[in-house]
């Protein structure tokens, strides 16, 4: 190599050598060069909340629009855009990396490792993303709009119809692929390679179990999702025809391929929140959680029937008879270990010593929202009655039970519950209460009715609907301010606790149990250098 | 434990993450303007592009130089050469999975798109909106020949892809020969099957890039040319770049087993690049299979 | 970026907030809190209605019993009564019956729903086809008997979406030409496309089938009582999704044979109506009317078109240009683009009228005229 690049590495060794395991780095270059496995679970965490933001903001434009009957406040072309932002951005924006984040924050302290596998690889995965993100938020304000084909972009709508900014969006998919990728290969070779001597894998705690096995489906479909959006580039920019019928493709062929994404890509969005959820439950119940072993061989199942029930999303595109039978059962035989994770934390609660802190608070509404989630996608599940439910908002309303009172609620029960360990400071107990009730008031009263309006015949994705909708649309937007508001709370609540001094105690929470705990409040820079005795 | 446990090491901070995501960016954002440029877009696209490559090479390099120095330093531990295999064995899994959607879409569009199309098989009433159009694969006419007019001819098999296969494979013994050539640190053998390997693997490019071209201005086979085409160049063209990126890593390998680097018990990067020339090697064979004879 | 519709939204914006606030306390206009599935007129969809409620009540059930043991242990296994965490975590007995359980459960759900979607897919031996084609954004239906033909797009007015004008009652479920089909017949629809995927749905048939360009989808139906059906498209097809509804009258087959010849009289009249002398201010005032209809989502009424989508026609250099490309265009569209071919959609007098208003509106008037006799000839 060159002198030059030869410098170049000795400075960077040098620097190394001079800060080896002290405190964090001052000034900003601590956020921008840190390899510290705290460090980037925190811009994790932050990055996700203002995708939270900003999906959200969208959201509401979107419910101010529905309030009423007739166009209002957006144009139907940007009403489409705003549908599609807010999907992807929570989807991509909010939930994974937020996730990521308690992961990078949680997974080596909870197995007693000094820090992630691959800390520098660790930095990269988080500072794709506010490129990839700036790339796709800047689409909205180029000729012709950003996205406006569903965050499901389906073909031809999403190639031959699509306005020119799609090659943006795609090649920020690209990025957003890459750093889950990176993230999914760290998470793994973590969990895998830095557990101590007694820590075997039947002792990981279940969030560590959880994400394991999200890092695999990650690993597995990301690339499937890479992969076809460069078939949509090829089509649009170079002339193929993968999903044009006049050249011999079709268009139902994205689809596939996009489910064969899509399906696991939810699953990775709530396996993690299973295991935030199992973690909490038996802290505030004062009991060991029930069924441990099944719960990690419940996870397996979901994660491998998640790859063969794709086509569920599709029973209305004309898949042959065999095809949708087969989906159909493969679909509801992940009631059953679902089933099994709701029963064992119901189980673990009984006969359990309760106190309801707000992390529990959020555990217990995310086991019943879940599974009312989990009970209208049963229905959806059912071929021949998907062919009333689909695209209409009886579907939206399935996916923010599973997705809101789901995995954003196990998102917040987890940060108010670890809040502590990493600031070192107690949160204000009776905010986060209130904020639990408003939260909850507020999610129901925005997606209940949401049932009832897809029922009666309302499709999804149209900013503008027949007069007998009208009711609980406006109940539904009424909800969702409420509920978005509320989360100024949260934000007021997480800021006063970095910042005023509560002294928390190591372990927290009297219930509490596992490696994490066994670290000063706040978790000081490097935990677990030496790795600790696991009995 | 047995041994005495050796720390893990964190390195404490790196800019190369940041300016490697920089580099991305650049890289998205100039092939985005290129590609959608109207009149003007094109040369801030071309000289972002450019930005990002340059950046992109420059980290690379020094992000594994200095991988290598830090090793030389005797930092990593063997729990650090763990992660690395770990590591190295994932992400080609992703790479695998990458393949299969393309294989994925080929076999779909055979199997179900086209019969179809043609009127076999349930949704055989289609055939209704391209009247006239048959099933066959190689697909030579395709529904809408005005739209997209097929190949006149497709590649044959047995020459240039057959002798292609034949250096591949080839080139997966050659540089197993290295490897084992480097195990017994025998370092003039290591570097001249490592040599052999890389002029293979260059040949195999230069073939594909005369084949490319003889699909272009003799066969009329282009991307255009139906979804035969499509399948055609997005599995080759793929596999084509991976095997560019391997013969770079492998000539990157053949520098450093030049200037002394990797010892008997110790090289991870060599191993790290022979998987990944295998699992190129691999990909072909389906290619030569399913893309070419079948 | 056209963000916001007009002016008034701030006021709106504050009788929103006292609207809310009203809400739950002053029943609104529009009071129709419909909860459930529509039972439907079809044998089919009441097999489902039926599946659904089955479904639903099972779920209910099991909630209850979930929900209900998980309440008891919230109220009386908490600390604060003084409750002990007893310590048992593990029971291979009751783990296999939670498990067995909703297996058998799932079973009893997956027969009777597996019968009804064999039914579902049997569409052979129909009394009537008809292929239903999905456009930006209207329908299109032809019979393939009796070779009628038509497009089917919505009729609300502009003024009422936009809040100009009160809504009326099958608001922005309205048609100019609804389809028609007999009742108690088999009618097997082919479905397709022809830009990028619809939905053709009717929820009180029971018939969702998406309408994917370039391969057709079949589905049936055998309606058991006269009436009007409304529907709307299900998937997501671009801008104007939310106004492409679907409505389908239901005759007796008497009337349904009055009627069918009545469109094929019809059909032919228009076809003739080329034949007469147009001049100038017939053709533009025709021409106005059907380039609002057909033309304006997309180019927009200023001729101005969305820029980035949909190309602006005033000013257009084919507009301007020669008129047989002009011509050509609008007849048969732009291949692989959103601009559809009109050839089929209009008839010869409205191609005529609609190209000779572009020509002539927006301030840059050519003067020329496109004759419909002209355009006629190469309609053959
Ligand atoms: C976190 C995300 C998440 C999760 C966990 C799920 C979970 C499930 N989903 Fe959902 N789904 C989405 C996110 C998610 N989904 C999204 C985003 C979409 C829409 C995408 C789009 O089109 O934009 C969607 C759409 C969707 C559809 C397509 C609908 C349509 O478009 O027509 C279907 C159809 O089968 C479906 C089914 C299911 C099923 C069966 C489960 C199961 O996993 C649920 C299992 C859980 C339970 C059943 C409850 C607990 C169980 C018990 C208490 C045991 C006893 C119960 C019985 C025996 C009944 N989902
Ligand atoms: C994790 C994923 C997630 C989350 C959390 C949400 C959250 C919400 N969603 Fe989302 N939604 C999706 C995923 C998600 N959604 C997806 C995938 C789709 C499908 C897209 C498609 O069709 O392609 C969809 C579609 C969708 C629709 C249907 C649109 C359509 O079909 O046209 C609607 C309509 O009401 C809706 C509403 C809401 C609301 C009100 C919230 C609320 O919960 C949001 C509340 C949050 C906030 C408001 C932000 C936080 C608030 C603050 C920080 C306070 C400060 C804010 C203000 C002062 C304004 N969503
Ligand atoms: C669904 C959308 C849509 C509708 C409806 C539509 N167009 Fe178009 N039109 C387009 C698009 C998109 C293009 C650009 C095609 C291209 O890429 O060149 C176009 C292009 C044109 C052009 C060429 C403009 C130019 O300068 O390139 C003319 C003329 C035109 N349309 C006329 C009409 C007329 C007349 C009608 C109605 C009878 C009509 N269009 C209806 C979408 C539409
Ligand atoms: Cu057509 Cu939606
Ligand atoms: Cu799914």
């Amino acid at each position: 190599m060159s002198t030059g690049t030869e410098q170049l590495v000795e400075s960077e060794l040098d620097t190394q050598e001079a800060h080896a395991h002290h405190g964090p780095a001052k000034g900003i270059s601590r956020w921008f060069l840190t390899t510290n496995h705290k460090d980037i679970g925190s811009m994790y965490l932050w990055f996700s909340l203002v995708m939270f933001m900003t999906g959200g903001c969208m959201a509401l434009l979107i419910r101010a629009e529905l309030f009423q009957p007739g166009l209002q406040f957006l144009e139907p072309a940007f009403f489409n855009q705003m549908t599609t932002m807010h999907g992807l951005i929570m989807v991509f924006g909010a939930v994974m990396p937020a996730f990521v984040g308690l992961a990078n924050w949680m997974i080596p302290m909870m197995i007693g490792a000094p820090d992630m596998a691959l800390p520098r690889l660790n930095n990269w995965s988080f500072w794709i993303l506010p490129f990839a993100f700036s790339i796709m938020l800047m689409t909205l304000f180029m000729e012709g709009g950003g996205p406006n084909f569903g965050w499901t972009f389906y073909a031809p709508l999403s190639t031959t119809f699509a306005p020119p900014s799609v090659t943006y969006f795609i090649f920020a998919v690209h990025m957003m692929g890459i750093s889950s990728i990176m993230g999914a290969i760290n998470v793994i070779v973590t969990i895998l390679n830095m557990r101590p001597p007694g820590m075997i894998m039947m002792k990981l705690p279940l969030f560590v179990w959880t994400w394991l096995i999200t890092a695999f489906l990650l690993i597995l479909v990301m690339p499937v999702l890479a992969g076809v959006v460069t078939m949509m580039l090829m089509d649009i920019h170079f002339g193929t025809s993968f999903f044009n019928a006049a050249g011999g493709g079709d268009p139902v062929l994205f689809q596939h391929i996009f489910w064969f994404f899509g399906h696991p890509e939810v699953y990775i969005m709530i396996l993690p929140a299973f295991g935030i959820v199992s973690e909490i439950i038996p802290t505030f119940a004062r009991k060991k959680l029930f069924g441990y072993s099944s719960m990690v061989y419940a996870t397996s199942s979901i994660a491998f029937l998640s790859f063969i029930v794709w086509a569920h999303h599709m029973f209305t595109v004309g898949i042959p008879l065999m095809g949708e039978l087969f989906f159909m059962f493969a679909t509801m035989l992940i009631a059953v270990p679902t089933g099994v994770k709701v029963f064992n934390w119901v189980a673990t609660m009984f006969r359990g010593s309760m106190t309801f802190e707000t992390p529990m608070l959020f555990a217990i509404a995310f086991v019943v929202l879940f599974s009312i989630g989990g009970f209208s996608g049963l229905m959806l599940a059912i071929a021949p009655a998907d062919f009333q439910y689909h695209d209409t908002y009886f579907v939206v309303a399935h996916f923010h039970y599973v997705l809101v009172p789901g995995s954003i609620f196990s998102i917040m029960a987890g940060v108010y519950y670890w809040l502590p360990k990493w600031t070192g400071n107690y949160y204000d107990e009776k905010m986060g209460r209130l904020h639990f009730w408003l939260s909850f008031v507020g999610i129901n009263i925005t997606f209940f009715p949401m049932h009832f309006v897809g029922l009666a015949g309302m499709p999804r994705r149209v900013p503008d609907y027949a007069l007998q909708f009208a009711d609980f649309n406006a109940v539904s937007s009424v909800g969702a301010f409420l509920f978005g508001f509320s989360q100024l709370l949260f934000i007021y609540n997480v800021v006063c606790c970095i910042r005023k001094r509560n002294q928390a105690t190591d372990r927290v929470w009297e219930g509490a149990h596992g490696l994490e705990w066994s670290v000063p409040s706040p978790a000081p820079y490097h935990t677990f250098t030496k790795p600790p005795k696991v009995d | 434990m047995q041994t005495e446990y050796q720390e893990y090491y964190v390195p404490h901070q790196s800019y190369y993450p940041i300016v490697a995501s920089v580099a991305l960016f650049c890289l998205a954002f100039g092939a985005g303007s290129i590609m959608t440029a109207a009149e003007n877009g094109g040369d801030f696209g071309m000289i972002l592009l450019f930005v990002g490559f340059l950046l992109l090479f420059f980290i690379i390099i020094s992000w594994f130089s200095t991988v290598a120095a830090e090793s030389r330093l005797g930092l990593y531990s063997p729990q650090m050469d763990k992660s690395f295999r770990w590591g190295m064995g994932w992400f080609i899994s992703s790479e695998v999975m990458f393949f299969a959607a393309f294989f994925g879409a080929l076999f779909y569009i055979r199997v179900l798109a086209v019969p179809w199309l043609a009127g076999e098989g349930e949704k055989g009433v289609s055939h209704l909106l391209w009247e006239g159009f048959v099933n066959q694969w190689p697909l030579m006419t395709t529904p809408d020949p005005s739209l997209f007019k097929g190949p006149e001819q497709i590649v044959d098999p047995w020459h240039i892809p057959l002798l292609n296969t034949i250096l591949l494979i080839s080139s997966s013994l050659t540089l197993t020969f290295s490897h084992k050539a480097l195990k017994l640190n025998n370092r003039t053998a290591t570097s001249l099957w490592l040599a052999l390997t890389v002029v293979l693997g260059a040949t195999f490019l230069y073939y594909q890039v005369i084949e490319y071209h003889e699909a272009y201005t003799e066969l009329g086979l282009t991307l255009a040319s139906g979804v035969y085409g499509s399948t055609f160049f997005i599995l080759t063209g793929f596999h084509g770049l991976h095997v560019t990126i391997g013969t770079i890593m492998l000539l990157c390998i053949l520098v450093r087993v030049l200037e002394g680097e990797f010892s008997g018990d110790k090289h991870f990067g060599f191993e790290a690049v022979a998987w990944y020339w295998h699992f190129v090697d691999v990909v072909w064979v389906g290619l030569f299979i399913f893309v070419y004879i079948l | 970026m056209n963000l916001i519709l007009s002016a008034k939204n701030l006021s709106r914006i504050c009788s929103y907030a006292t609207v809310s606030v009203l809400f739950f306390t002053v029943p609104t206009v529009y009071a129709d809190w419909q909860l459930n599935m529509r039972e439907g007129v079809t044998e089919i969809s009441r097999a489902i209605y039926d599946l659904h409620m089955v479904i639903f009540w099972i779920c209910v059930a099991i909630a209850i019993i979930v929900f209900g043991v998980m309440l008891y242990s919230v109220i009386y296994h908490r600390k604060s009564r003084g409750a002990k965490a007893h310590n048992f975590h593990e029971n291979l007995y009751v783990e296999i019956a939670w498990t067995v359980i909703p297996m058998v459960i799932l079973i009893g759900m997956a027969v009777p729903a597996t019968g009804t979607l064999i039914k579902m897919y049997d569409a052979r031996e129909s009394d009537l086809d008809i292929q239903v084609t999905g456009y930006q954004w209207k329908w299109r239906y032809q019979y393939l008997e009796s070779g009628v033909d038509f497009f089917s797009s919505l009729t609300t007015p502009q003024e009422q979406i936009v809040g100009d004008a009160e809504k009326t009652e099958n608001y922005l479920l309205e048609v100019d030409n609804p389809m028609v089909i007999p009742v108690g017949l088999k009618v097997r629809f082919l479905i397709t496309a022809n830009d990028v995927i619809h939905s053709w749905w009717v929820p009180d048939f029971a018939v969702k089938k998406d309408a994917i360009p370039g391969f057709i989808n079949e589905s049936w139906t055998i309606v058991e009582e006269p009436g009007i059906y409304r529907g709307q498209c299900a998937e997501l097809c671009g801008k104007d999704h939310g106004f492409m509804p679907i409505v389908v009258e239901v005759k007796s087959k008497a009337d349904f044979d009055i009627w069918v010849s009545e469109q094929l009289l019809a059909q032919a009249e228009k076809a003739k109506s080329a034949e007469k002398r147009w001049n100038l201010d017939e053709l533009m005032v025709l021409g106005e009317e059907v380039y609002t209809k057909s033309c304006a989502a997309c180019h927009q009424a200023s001729g101005e078109g969305i820029p980035g989508v949909f190309p602006a026609l005033k000013g257009s250099l084919i507009v301007q240009g020669d008129p047989a490309a002009h011509i050509n265009l609008v007849l048969n569209g732009k291949p692989g683009t959103a601009m559809q071919a009109f050839i089929d959609q209009l008839s010869a007098t409205e191609l005529a009228a609609v190209i000779t208003y572009e020509r002539n509106a927006w301030g840059d008037s050519l003067g020329d005229i496109i004759s419909p006799s002209q355009i006629a000839k190469m309609k053959q």
